[in-house]
């Protein structure tokens, strides 16, 4: 039977031996790490940065129930129309009803993680809708029928010419293998689908509890048409994206950009507030939000964890993540990849099925470091370990502990054990690696050094 | 039960327990924030350095419009300006225009002389995505991104400053802002608590790094970006 830890090893063993495509990786996160570093360097302080975001991000979290209620309230005053789905598969459906109720074709997305989270463009296909995601790496991976590889750069796992052939295949049109050509034209094939499309769809980077707001960052200007001309809008957000106030985007924006892409600034950052209000030349005559739970509540109870809900999607902890940079995006096999998403993964779908991504990781840090809003990310995934084994107790591991247990504690056993392993260790050479070799896991990449003749003990006895 | 009603009952049985500060390692059920100022209230002392002078400023913006590849022009009087818009609508060969009710871009639309299409009273979208540019003021320029503020209420619309290829704003000098902070402030001062329906900080023209994280300009907004300042 396939497992998702099985899969996951398949995956990795494929991807972490394709040496073109591990240094394709590097190289793209190389550029990234250079560009944040020196925008990083820009700041006064980063780390006081860090620190006022960690403090506001749990200022918020913390009292979440309070911030939704005024976020919501100030929102439905200017008429947008508020939705809370529990799950996913409720979100889908206050969604479908939303186009149904519009009698609508055509939807034009904007990025976003959380629609991917509920598989939307599956359920929004099934039903009979054509859906068009807008922003260029989420669009290439559509028309592949991909999941995206990273949540911040859904492509970045492509060269330009096999874009090229999606786009001759799927389009008929390809001028060149020029990057500036290919996302002419995926603006051309855009530019009408904005127009004519019923709704846009969009997701949400924050939103601001005391103005009722919420912002949208991006780069290609897509979010914003989106949310400018088809007539109907609906957002998607989680409910962990409040923020407290409307001046801490003073502070997150920036941050956003900089961790996230090595950018002062992202190219849009935008603050919706309402529908089209009176006065207002365009913009939506209907704007639904749809807040999103599925299972953030259980995270929430977790207050050890509670910081993961922090997250601003930034994207930074898979870029330094030595796991991520070998085995790839795809290989996660969830929505959310890299140190966040094996934190994360377990809470929303289940820790058994989920723990070994716990478990891929080497504990180096670089992701906490890299987090602008300081989540412990890397004792979470030895949290998330913990809790595995305290549910579902590993019984031959606990026994060999057991064994190890006596024998280290008395001794005969020890010496025993000692004359034991200097006879076998010659003997192991016939069978290394091999499906006989019971520490196959272990020795199939690695060599035991040969145990020495003269323990440290023996040594000392014999000393002159 | 609603969903609203379920959605927070999970959330207030699951903040029963404290969670511990950011950054103290503590065990679970460690203290409650400090009451007081906001934790951002010291931003301004963190974000990229701004210089003191009105002249530093103006540097800094225009060297982060360099960088953001944004055309960035600051004149000395109006006539100048006029020259200005002349010499890019030549360069360019611009047919079409629109733009919105404003005092700067009025002048502009009459020192251009071209068929101009107004957004403010509702517009057609087709004809608007015909128009070569879209000529919009806006509430502050700030120095520290190298960034324009447009507003869905103050600059003609949503659509107006990122359907055109090119856009174009006309600034006065006195609108530039040194800090994000700041920006935030004038917002709250100009607007609250009726704001726009869409607030927009733009940095720089359209950009994607989609494919193998190469630059380029025009994903989807405008391919450019003028800032013109009198």
């Amino acid at each position: 039977m396939r497992t998702f830890v099985s899969e996951f090893k398949i995956r990795a063993t494929a991807k972490a031996s394709d040496l073109p495509h591990r240094q394709f990786i590097r190289t793209s996160l190389r550029g990234y790490e250079l560009a944040r570093d020196r925008r990083k360097g820009a700041f006064q302080s980063w780390e006081s940065a860090r620190q006022a975001a960690a403090e506001t991000k749990w200022a918020a979290v913390n009292r979440l129930d309070d911030h939704l209620v005024s976020l919501t309230a100030r929102l439905e005053a200017r008429g947008t129309k508020v939705h809370w789905a529990s799950t996913a598969a409720q979100a889908r459906e206050i969604i479908l009803k939303i186009l149904r109720d519009k009698n609508a074709r055509s939807i034009i997305k904007s990025k976003a993680m959380t629609s991917e989270e509920i598989h939307l463009n599956d359920a929004l296909e099934h039903a009979g809708f054509t859906v068009v995601e807008s922003d260029l790496g989420e669009f290439i991976v559509q028309l592949r029928r991909e999941t995206p590889y990273h949540i911040v750069f859904p492509s970045m796992h492509l060269r330009r010419g096999e874009i090229r052939e999606l786009f001759q295949r799927e389009l008929g049109d390809a001028p060149s293998d020029n990057p500036e050509d290919l996302t002419m034209v995926a603006r051309r094939v855009m530019r009408q689908k904005y127009i004519t499309a019923d709704v846009g769809f969009t997701g949400a980077n924050f939103a601001i509890a005391e103005t009722g707001m919420i912002s949208i960052t991006e780069n290609e200007g897509n979010s914003r048409l989106t949310s400018a001309l088809p007539k109907t809008m609906v957002t998607l957000m989680g409910i962990e994206k409040v923020l407290p106030r409307f001046a801490d985007l003073a502070l997150f924006l920036p941050m956003l950009a900089t961790a996230g892409a090595g950018q002062p600034m992202t190219c849009y950052n935008t603050m919706y507030s309402g529908p089209r209000q009176p006065g207002e030349a365009d913009g939506p005559e209907e704007w639904h939000v749809v807040l999103l739970d599925n299972r953030r509540t259980e995270l929430l109870a977790d207050p050890e964890q509670r910081d993961a809900l922090h997250c601003i999607r930034c994207g930074a902890c898979l870029n330094v993540c030595p796991i991520f940079r070998n085995v790839g995006g795809h290989t996660y096999g969830t929505t959310y990849s890299g140190p966040v998403g094996s934190v994360i993964t377990p809470h929303l779908r289940g820790l058994q099925e989920w723990k070994h991504l716990s478990s891929a990781s080497s504990l180096c840090g670089a992701c906490t470091e890299a987090c602008p809003v300081k989540i412990d990310l890397h004792h979470h995934l030895l949290q998330n370990r913990r809790n595995a084994a305290v549910g579902k107790p590993a019984v031959l591991e606990r026994l060999a502990y057991k064994i190890l247990g006596i024998v280290a504690n008395d001794p005969k056993f020890w010496w025993l054990a000692k004359k034991a392993g200097w006879l076998s260790q010659p003997l192991h050479g016939l069978v290394k690696g091999s499906a006989l070799d019971p520490a196959r896991a272990w020795t199939k990449t690695r060599d035991l050094p040969p145990l020495p003749r003269e323990s440290f003990k023996d040594w000392w006895r014999n000393r002159k | 039960m609603t969903e609203r009603e379920n959605i927070l009952g999970r959330i207030r049985e699951a903040l029963q327990i404290k969670a511990p500060l950011p950054g103290s390692h503590a065990a679970a059920g460690a203290g409650a924030q400090p009451a007081g100022e906001p934790p951002v209230a010291h931003a301004r002392d963190w974000l990229p350095a701004v210089g003191e002078t009105r002249a530093e400023q103006f540097a800094l913006f225009a060297q982060n419009c360099a960088d953001l590849k944004a055309n960035f022009q600051r004149f000395a009087s109006r006539e100048e300006l006029r020259a200005a818009l002349v010499k890019i609508r030549d360069a360019e060969q611009w047919q079409h225009l629109a733009s919105h009710d404003g005092e700067l871009t009025r002048f502009a639309c009459q020192a251009l002389g071209l068929p101009t299409l107004y957004t403010d009273q509702g517009y057609d979208v087709q004809a608007l995505e015909k128009c070569d540019a879209g000529i919009t003021e806006c509430d502050v320029l700030v120095a520290q991104t190298g960034g324009v503020v447009v507003t869905s209420r103050s600059t003609g619309g949503r659509a107006l400053s990122v359907l055109p290829p090119h856009h174009v704003v006309i600034a006065r000098q006195e609108q530039l802002v040194p800090d994000l902070p700041a920006a935030f402030a004038w917002l709250q001062q100009h607007y609250a608590p009726d704001y726009p329906s869409m607030i927009s900080f733009i940095t720089g023209p359209s950009r994607t790094g989609d494919i193998e994280r190469i630059l380029v300009l025009g994903a989807h907004g405008p391919k450019k970006l003028t800032i013109l300042c009198v």
